[in-house]
This record gives structure tokens, sequence and C-alpha cells, in this order.
């Protein structure tokens, strides 16, 4: 387990501010740090001293094996783990300077700021129109019906869903397939107006035309949000990222610009993963 | 040898068939005899009317019209206290925790108490107790809600369906899934507007049904309101909230071995339980009827 600890820091100490051809870029600030960051669920320990920074308006993947504490880690930085039962986190976690553990932080409003797309598309029953507004109404973003009416297609824009949806936006969300309704649930997210996107295998259940279509959308969120996407499909993070976090057994083995870690991973554990040698 | 097996085979078969026979058999001569005997002296006027002539003649219509009023208050006490208990329950409680467990242990042990036995916790509890200190506290010592009335006796039926109201909200709480309160938490909502927003609309027909499973369970039951609110006879009908009332069960109770002509009365008796019946059976049918409109709605718009 010590060694395992020394590693990740050797990890975040290879800088990801060169690219690996070498053509020198200016330093994109930090939008979340994770500093020593350890998870219990119970007694079990998911995640061993975690600690690494990720870029704003990049696209961060985490990839590694089932079980190897990815989708823990992202649930850390939105606090959705607060709601499993005995789970318990140390060190800390610090977005835009804030440690989101601190007491003074209300996870409700840490979540209107971090959102999340699940693996499992999962819109509401209710009308297409009635999920985007959700967290609208929650939030009370809108004060009147015409305002409401902008943040639906705007937010489905954005999620391009507007065209394909808006002629039924008040039909049942379950009348979408599948792609549709996983994009449904990022104009839903959008909606609340976050800076930063979780993403917990958004494409995972999908076939690969909805797959390239949400692939296509990451890419044109990225111009305005931080995204992590936690992924089990390695082109997939090597075609979306432009950095990727590895993690083996809950603990982060390296973490590097994505070109450099595809095709000149500094530890052999992460070239055995990305050449399919195991897991 | 052979022969023998067969023959235990078939015997064992017919035994298992024959037990399916007397259910259908019971039920059968039940509603055919009750249909038979009571069609005859129903009209119009014997659902409308009072009784008259010591109950050998006139109609039952206060009885129906105390028995839907007790169903209805009971469901406005009970169901709203069943859910909210469900929601702590499966929303809020670890499954661990003594209150859960504690909780847990009184609602199995509430729906396995004898139904004479909340009567009489009626009379002791919510007539001598609530109602006499009411009395004292805002009438002086009047005797107003210290006496069987239909809101003792609706609450009395409250207590007694609280069970089910809670099992069947539980049942349906439990089988949404977490997704949904997972999307809805991700997107800034707290826990109560993620129940208020999210899960109850989808719980809506499992309350309901938990509903009508309490209104078939209470509108039946005679016990629970003997020493409560129900009145042997009353010409008028019941006004307010601590007003004593008649009910079909109680009256079926009444006509049967209470009455001064029996032979006059059995007409009467029959047409009574034909009505009781029908009536549970029709508040059945609208909630059924609600529940599946709930449905078809829900898969229309969500």
């Amino acid at each position: 387990m010590n060694s395992g600890a020394m590693f990740s820091k050797l990890a975040v100490q290879v800088k990801p501010t060169v690219p690996a051809e070498g053509r020198r870029v200016p330093e994109i600030p930090a939008k979340i740090k994770a500093e020593e960051v350890n998870f219990y669920y119970g007694k079990t320990q998911a995640l061993h001293s975690i600690s690494l920074q990720i870029k704003e308006r990049q696209i961060t993947g985490l990839i590694g094996p089932s079980g190897c504490g990815k989708s823990t880690f992202l649930r850390t930085l939105n606090r959705m783990n607060d709601l499993v039962p005995a789970a318990r986190l140390e060190g800390k976690v610090f977005i835009d300077g804030q440690d989101i553990y601190a007491r003074a932080v209300d996870p409700i409003l840490l979540r209107r700021k971090v959102g999340m797309i699940f693996q499992k598309s999962n819109p509401f029953p209710k009308s297409i129109y009635e999920n985007v507004v959700y967290g609208v109404k929650i939030n009370s973003y809108a004060k009147n019906r015409r305002e409401m009416g902008e943040i639906v297609e705007k937010s489905l824009h954005d999620a391009a869903l507007w065209d394909e949806v808006k002629d039924r936006l008040h039909r049942s969300a379950f009348s979408l397939s599948g792609g549709q309704q996983q994009r449904l649930c990022i104009a839903r997210c959008l909606a609340v107006k976050p800076d930063i996107i979780l993403m917990d295998e958004p494409a995972s259940a999908l076939d690969p035309i909805s797959t390239a279509k949400i692939e296509e959308l990451i890419f044109e969120l990225k111009k305005r949000y931080t995204i992590i996407i936690v992924t089990h499909n390695m082109q997939q993070a090597a075609r979306v990222s432009d950095y990727t976090a590895f993690f083996l057994l809950g603990e982060l083995i390296e973490y590097d610009i994505t070109t450099k870690m595809f095709t000149n991973p500094s530890r052999k554990e992460t070239e055995d993963y990305i050449t399919g040698r195991f897991g | 040898m052979r022969k023998r097996s067969e023959f235990s085979e078939k015997l064992f078969y017919l035994l298992t068939g024959m037990a399916c026979l007397t259910i259908v058999l019971m039920i059968t001569l039940i509603l055919g005899n009750i249909f038979i005997y009571g069609r005859g002296h129903l009209s119009w006027e014997f659902l409308t009317a009072s009784p008259e002539q010591g109950m050998t003649a006139g109609g039952i219509f206060p009885a129906i019209y105390g028995t839907v009023l007790l169903v209805f208050l009971m469901t406005v006490a009970v169901v709203p206290v069943g859910v909210m208990v469900a929601i702590y329950l499966n929303e809020y409680s670890s499954k661990t925790s003594l209150v859960y467990k504690a909780t847990r242990l009184a609602v199995s042990n509430l729906a396995g108490v004898p139904s004479i036995v909340f009567g009489l916790f009626g009379l002791g509890f919510f007539v001598k107790f609530v109602g006499g200190n009411m009395d004292r506290l805002f009438y002086g010592g009047q005797l107003v809600f210290g006496q069987p009335a239909i809101i003792w006796a609706a609450l009395t039926l409250a207590v007694l369906t609280l069970p089910v109201v809670i099992l069947t909200t539980e049942d349906t709480l439990r089988s949404i899934p977490n997704e949904f309160r997972e999307a809805s938490m991700a997107l800034g909502a707290t826990k109560s507007q993620t129940i208020m927003r999210t899960v109850l609309p989808q719980a809506l027909t499992g309350i309901l049904t938990g509903g009508i499973l309490a209104v078939s369970r209470g509108a039946g039951e005679v016990a629970p309101i003997l020493f409560t609110g129900a009145a042997y006879f009353l010409p008028d009908l019941p006004s307010k909230l601590h007003s004593q009332f008649m009910e079909l069960g109680y009256h079926i109770y009444v006509l049967s071995t209470q009455s001064p002509d029996v032979e006059a009365t059995r007409p009467i008796l029959y047409s009574t339980v034909f009505v009781l019946l029908a009536l549970t059976f029709l508040l059945n049918l609208i909630a059924i009827v609600i529940r599946s409109q709930m449905r078809a709605r829900l898969r229309r718009t969500g």
C-alpha cells in the first residue's frame, strides 16, 4: 500500500504541460485539485491517497479495470458519495480553490455547480420538457414560462437534441431512443448551469452511432465546461480526452497528457492495461 | 404395487381439486344466497329512506351515508400518516437503526391485533382520553367530543388500517430505482425535493393501492366502531364530526340480533348485506379505475 502511495506521488510529478510533440503550450489553470484523498466504504478502503490536478475546460479521462476506484473518485468530486451509508473521506478536494469538504460547503449547492451524467441514462418518467426544467425549477432560475422555454431550448440545443425533439417536447422522455435519452440527461444537466460535468461511462450502454454522437457532443461541450469522464473503452479515452488518469486497485498509477499516456506511458502497469494485457 | 401407487396419486389429485371446489362453492353459496334473497326488497325507496317501524320497514339510507362518510374520514386520516411512515422507513432511516427496527416491529404487531381490541382502544383513548380532554379544555366540561362519534370511529379504523398503507407504500418506494433519486440529487435537489418531485409521483399508484386495501378492510369492520361511534338507530344523518352515525355492517348486526321481530326484518337484512357488498365492490372499482387511468397517463406523458 505504501509503495502505491509513493507511485501516485511520482505520477503527479510528471507535469503535463509539455505535449509529447514537444510544442510548448501556455499553462492551463487547474480547476480541481485533489490532495491525498483516501476513501473508505465502511472498513474497505477504495481510494489510496489520490492527488491530482484537473485542468480547466479540458477533458480528463479516468481509466482502469472494474473496481479500481475511478467511479468512486468521480463521485467524490460532487459529493455523491455522501449518500452512501458509512462512506468516509480523508484528504482535501479543492474546486476553484475552495475545499468542497469544508464544513461551510453545502453539498446541494456544490452539485448545482458540478453536474453528473450516469452510465445508464436516467430521465425522469416525465415529459422531455419537464425533464429539462427539473433542475431549473428547483434552483428557481427562471422567472416565468417564457424564460423557462428559453432555457429548455438552449439546453436542448447545446445537447444537440433540439432539432430531434422540438416538435414533441411534451411527449414522454421514454419515447426517445437510448442515445437521445442520454443527450436529454446532458441537456437536463446543462440547464442547471454547471461549471464541471462528471460523466460516469456515459456511452457504455449505447450503440456505436449514438456513442459517436455523444463523443462529438462532449468535444463541443469542452469549450465551456471542465469535463471528467470515466470510461472502460480505451479507444474512447484516446479519442476524447486531453488528459488521462489510470487507476488500479484504488491507486492513481499514472496521470498525463493522453497522447503521451497512449504512446509512451511511463509505467509498466499503464502499458499493460492500455495494450490489453489485463483488465 | 403399480396399481396402488396410481390409486394414491389419483386420490391426492382429487383431494386438491375438491379443496378448490369447496372455496368456489362457498363463495357461490354466499353471493348467490344474498343475491336471490336480497334482490327482492331492493328499491329506490329502500336506498333513500330511513328505517321505520322498529326497522321492519323503510330503508337504510342513513347507514349507507354513514358508511361512506366513515370510510372517507378514515382514508383522509390514514393515507398521509401511513405514507409519511413509509417515507421515513424507506428514504431516511438506516436499516440497522433502532428507530427502524422498533417501527418495523410496531407495524407488524399492529397488523396482528384483533379488531375488537382496536374498538376498546378507540373507546379508551380517542373517546375518553382525547375527547374527554377536549371537552374539558374547549367546552367547559360539556359533553361534546367525549362520547362516541364518527370522528373517533374513523380514527380507530385508521389505526387498524395503518399497517396496510405503510406496507404497500413501502413496497412501492422500494421498487423505485435508485437512479432516479441519484439523478435528482445530482441536479442539486435536496432530499425532500427529491422525495416530493421524483419519488412520490412515481409511488402514486402504489399509494392508491394501499388506499384501496385500507378502504376494503375498513368498510367491513364492525368491532372497532362498536364502542366508538356507531348508533343503533338515528333518523338524522351525521352532520358534525362529533355526531354518531349508522353504519351498514353494524346495522346488519343490529338487524340480525336486536330486532323485535326477526321474521319481519329478514328481507331487509338480506338486502342490507347485498348493499354492503355492492358498496365495497363499488369503492374498490372506483379506486381501481383511478389507478389504471393514472398508470395510462404516466405511460403517455410521464
